[in-house]
């Protein structure tokens, strides 16, 4: 079976400072992928490159198949690659049932050319809000929100462009175990309806249990690929981030 | 077209003492937009003040005009370190300077200009100085004295500059803050006291380059206008945030700037500076020796 | 309300204000008006990319100028008839936007003001050295002391108004159509985070071309009938910095997320402009523009529009 992502031997530099050296990694279609590695590992940097936020030096990125080369980010989402960002980056001046309108209104329009009724958007936008439990505060400002739920609105965000491959990006950081849960439930139902995941987290437990894979980052290269019980045991992966 | 080669010559000549004032005027802007990303496009409306400042009191005092910026640089300091501290509380803190910062350093830019010409009207000013007037003669080249001393003393203030980033503690805290501010948080230094130092200097270099610039050419309220472009074009053209490249860059525009003068006239200077800026921004935005 | 409903009432608005002007017959009244609904009309294109893209354009005075030296253009060839002078001013303008756009707005924000900044300088340097508009000498427009149509005349100054006025109406339900549109929305990532709306798959460069242009070609619209309202068009009046601060001002006291803050900057900034002018001096009234500018980017940013949407909000919560 083809790879829906292939990272062919991807490297970024800024300035003197290599971020990735080479990486190569493949997410089979339907696959759930973990990604760990300590902070300033390139994990972020890997995403953005993947996304077309940042340019790669060198290598090609595949989605189904076909280069990404000098597609923008926004063509790169139109064809079914979403993320959400580390730190939350919502648009501030908007509420949060219209923060959800805009991947709506530009990538699964544009895709399908139908032209939805307004309450159709609505419903929708309400819809996704419900799912991550942010429905109460659909009127209101992104600045009226707190840090988790910035995040959760941040995942909602990706998740309404209706993706082929969703990557999660600490998703989950500050969340209580329950939260927690309701989040890997979540991505493991968007899962089971065929979207294929890479999981960027810290939190152990999480990754665990969600991944069918693991892979590891550190220092901008990638020094495990396998089952997520074979990768935590690996020496080299103790050593450079678990043992810490 | 039979050119002279004594004109050309003493228009390259003219050109690169007009660029050594240009890099004074940009040297301001070099460290407010180049290292603090602060895009105060009113720099040349302070150049200006400083230009009327050293106006009024050679007229009534007799005093040099360099002398006198010179005693008025902790003013003006004080000004800019106000002015970024306004800057600052308001902008920068919301994170709403690209919009609003902008008409903020406009609408200072537009009061300037309007309330000098209100008080001093629109005429021409000129200052009286010992070296106006008398030219060097060197190996058939004509170097006037008012274009070469401040040519000098820019140099001067330039070098100063220069040093200051790079072998004091102040000077490298200014250029860390511009890489990296959190880095500079983690050493226990205040980042915005560094950049309203930072500020507070590159206006207070705006006071010599206003004392050097009426001594070059003769002074009204507007003329801070042709120096946006100017100033900007030299800073994106020498690459942001580094001071030799502002020089190279600075020498580089009045040379071509003195050349399209001599052999088209003065009338499509102004366009030459701006010209510069469009194709730098166009072809390569991070300059000669950007970062 | 609809577009179409919208449009409606601001026509009859727009032919009741006709009528006003018409009845009191004052020509002063139309002159000053037709500089209010100038303003109006650059204003609310300005904000078009200042307050719903966030993109700050200095150069209002050159795309105004672009159409008004476009007039005198055709003037010298064959006049025109003036709708068909605005719609060729609105085209020559919206193109040198899309122009400067392209070259700019890949950058960051910042470079893309200060090229329009040389843009403006570059243009009138171009104008200044072009003879055949009349370069700094300035050119002659003669237009007939009266307009006839469908024999109806009336004092050619009544005509001009009755232009402007259409093309403020045009101009703001244009304004409004887009900030309730896709695109407004589309618009409003660009101003919030342009790395997250390229992430949802917001075109962010496509639209920005579309906003330069639009803008470019309002004020292009804008300038076009200048040359006939003023007789004489020199390089410092079309160039006239006044039109930068007033087109940045305007919306900027008003309030820059929605149509109506241009149009309330506008009404009041311009009626008290031409009262100082009249009372005090030319210079103190742009001294205050500025002053005012500058008090209101620091105590209200959101503008008049944005105090009272405050007040409102306040007083719901309590």
């Amino acid at each position: 079976m083809t790879a829906l992502l292939h990272v062919d031997n991807i490297s970024k530099r800024f300035g003197g400072f290599v971020a990735l050296d080479g990486i190569e990694i493949e997410v089979a279609p339907g696959e759930r992928l973990g990604l760990i590695g300590p902070n300033g590992s390139g994990k972020s940097t890997l995403v953005n490159c993947i996304c077309g936020t940042l340019q790669n030096e060198t290598g090609t990125v595949r989605f189904e198949g076909q280069a990404l080369d000098g597609l923008a980010a926004h063509q790169r989402t139109r064809r079914g690659l979403a993320r959400s960002f580390q730190l939350p980056r919502p648009f501030h001046s908007v509420t949060l049932a219209d923060n959800l309108r805009i991947p709506l209104l530009y990538t699964v329009r544009a895709r399908e050319g139908m032209l939805h009724a307004h309450s159709d958007l609505e419903a929708r936008c309400h819809e996704l809000l419900d799912t991550v439990g942010l429905l109460p505060k659909a009127g209101r400002m992104p600045r009226d929100l707190t840090q988790v739920e910035m995040r959760k609105l941040e995942l909602a965000r990706a998740m309404a462009a209706e993706p082929k491959l969703l990557i999660a990006d600490e998703s989950m950081a500050g969340l209580s175990h329950s939260e927690i849960d309701d989040i890997l439930a979540l991505l493991v139902r968007l899962n089971e309806r065929g979207v294929t995941i890479i999981l960027i987290e810290h939190i152990m437990s999480a990754v665990m249990s969600f991944s069918q894979r693991l892979a590891v980052l550190v220092s901008g290269r990638k020094i495990a690929d396998g089952p997520p019980k074979d990768v935590v045991r690996d020496p080299e992966v103790v050593r450079a981030y678990l043992g810490q | 077209m039979d050119i002279s080669w004594d004109l050309l010559l003493n228009a390259i000549v003219a050109g690169l003492l007009l660029g050594g004032f240009y890099a004074a005027v940009t040297a301001g802007i070099s460290i407010s937009f180049g290292m603090l990303d602060i895009v105060n496009i009113a720099h040349p409306a302070f150049v200006i003040l400083g230009s009327y400042i050293a106006y009024y009191v050679n007229i009534n005092l007799g005093i040099d005009p360099i002398l006198v910026s010179i005693i008025v640089l902790p003013a003006f300091y004080a000004l800019g370190a106000l002015v970024y501290q306004v800057y600052y509380m308001s902008f920068e803190r919301r994170g709403q300077e690209s919009l609003r910062g902008l008409a903020f350093f406009f609408g200072l830019l537009f009061v300037t200009e309007v309330s000098l010409i209100l008080v001093f009207g629109v005429d021409y000013r000129y200052v009286e100085a010992a070296y106006i007037g008398p030219s060097l003669h060197l190996a058939g080249l004509e170097l006037p004295l008012r274009m070469l001393v401040p040519c000098l003393v820019a140099l001067a203030t330039f070098g100063a500059l220069e040093l200051f980033v790079t072998r004091t503690f102040l000077g490298r805290a200014i250029m860390a803050v511009s890489q990296d501010q959190l880095a500079l948080q983690l050493m226990a230094a205040d980042p915005i006291r560094i950049k309203r130092i930072a500020f507070g200097i590159s206006i207070a270099v705006a006071s010599i380059a206003g004392a050097l610039l009426i001594i070059i050419q003769p002074v009204e309220p507007s003329v801070g206008r042709d120096y946006i472009g100017r100033v900007f074009a030299i800073c994106v053209l020498g690459g942001l945030g580094s001071l030799p490249g502002a020089l190279i860059a600075a020498f580089l525009l009045g040379v071509v700037e003195s050349l399209t003068s001599t052999f088209y006239g003065p009338s499509w200077a102004p366009a030459v500076s701006f010209g510069f800026l469009l194709l730098t921004l166009a072809f390569r935005p991070a300059g000669l020796m950007g970062r | 309300m609809n577009t179409a409903t919208f449009s409606i009432i601001t026509a009859a608005v727009g032919l009741a204000v006709m009528a006003l002007f018409h009845w009191l017959s004052v020509d002063y009244a139309y002159f000053a008006g037709y500089t209010i609904l100038q303003f109006i009309v650059l204003a609310t294109a300005w904000n078009i990319l200042g307050g719903y893209c966030g993109y700050v354009n200095f150069g209002t005075a050159a795309f105004f100028a672009i159409g008004a030296y476009s007039s005198v253009f055709w003037y010298k060839f064959h006049p025109l008839p003036i709708p068909l002078l605005i719609v060729l001013g609105a085209v020559v303008s919206g193109i040198v936007g899309l122009g400067t756009g392209y070259l700019t707005l890949r950058l960051r924000g910042a470079f893309f003001s200060i090229a329009t900044l040389a843009m403006a300088v570059v243009f009138q340097t171009l104008v200044v050295n072009w003879d055949f508009v009349g370069g700094s000498r300035g050119a002659y427009i003669i237009h007939p002391e009266n307009f006839e149509l469908a024999g109806l005349e009336v004092h050619y100054i009544e005509y001009l108004f009755a232009l402007m006025l259409l093309l403020a109406v045009i101009a703001l339900a244009t304004a409004r159509t887009i900030e309730r549109s896709r695109l407004g929305y589309g618009f409003a990532t660009i101003r919030d985070d342009e790395l997250a709306a390229e992430a949802c798959g917001v075109p962010t460069l496509r639209l920005k071309l579309i906003a330069t242009t639009l803008s470019g070609a309002f004020m292009g619209m804008a300038g076009a009938p200048f040359p006939y309202y003023i007789g004489y068009l020199q390089p410092q009046s079309a160039f006239a910095l006044d039109y930068a601060v007033n087109s940045i001002a305007m919306p900027m006291i008003g309030g820059t997320t929605t149509w109506v803050g241009p149009l309330v900057g506008s009404i009041l900034l311009g009626s008290a402009q031409q009262y100082a002018t009249v009372t005090i001096s030319s210079a103190v009234n742009l001294l205050i523009v500025g002053l005012m500018l500058v008090a209101f980017v620091i105590i209200a940013p959101n503008g008049l529009i944005g105090l009272v949407k405050e007040s409102l909000r306040a007083r719901r919560r309590s």
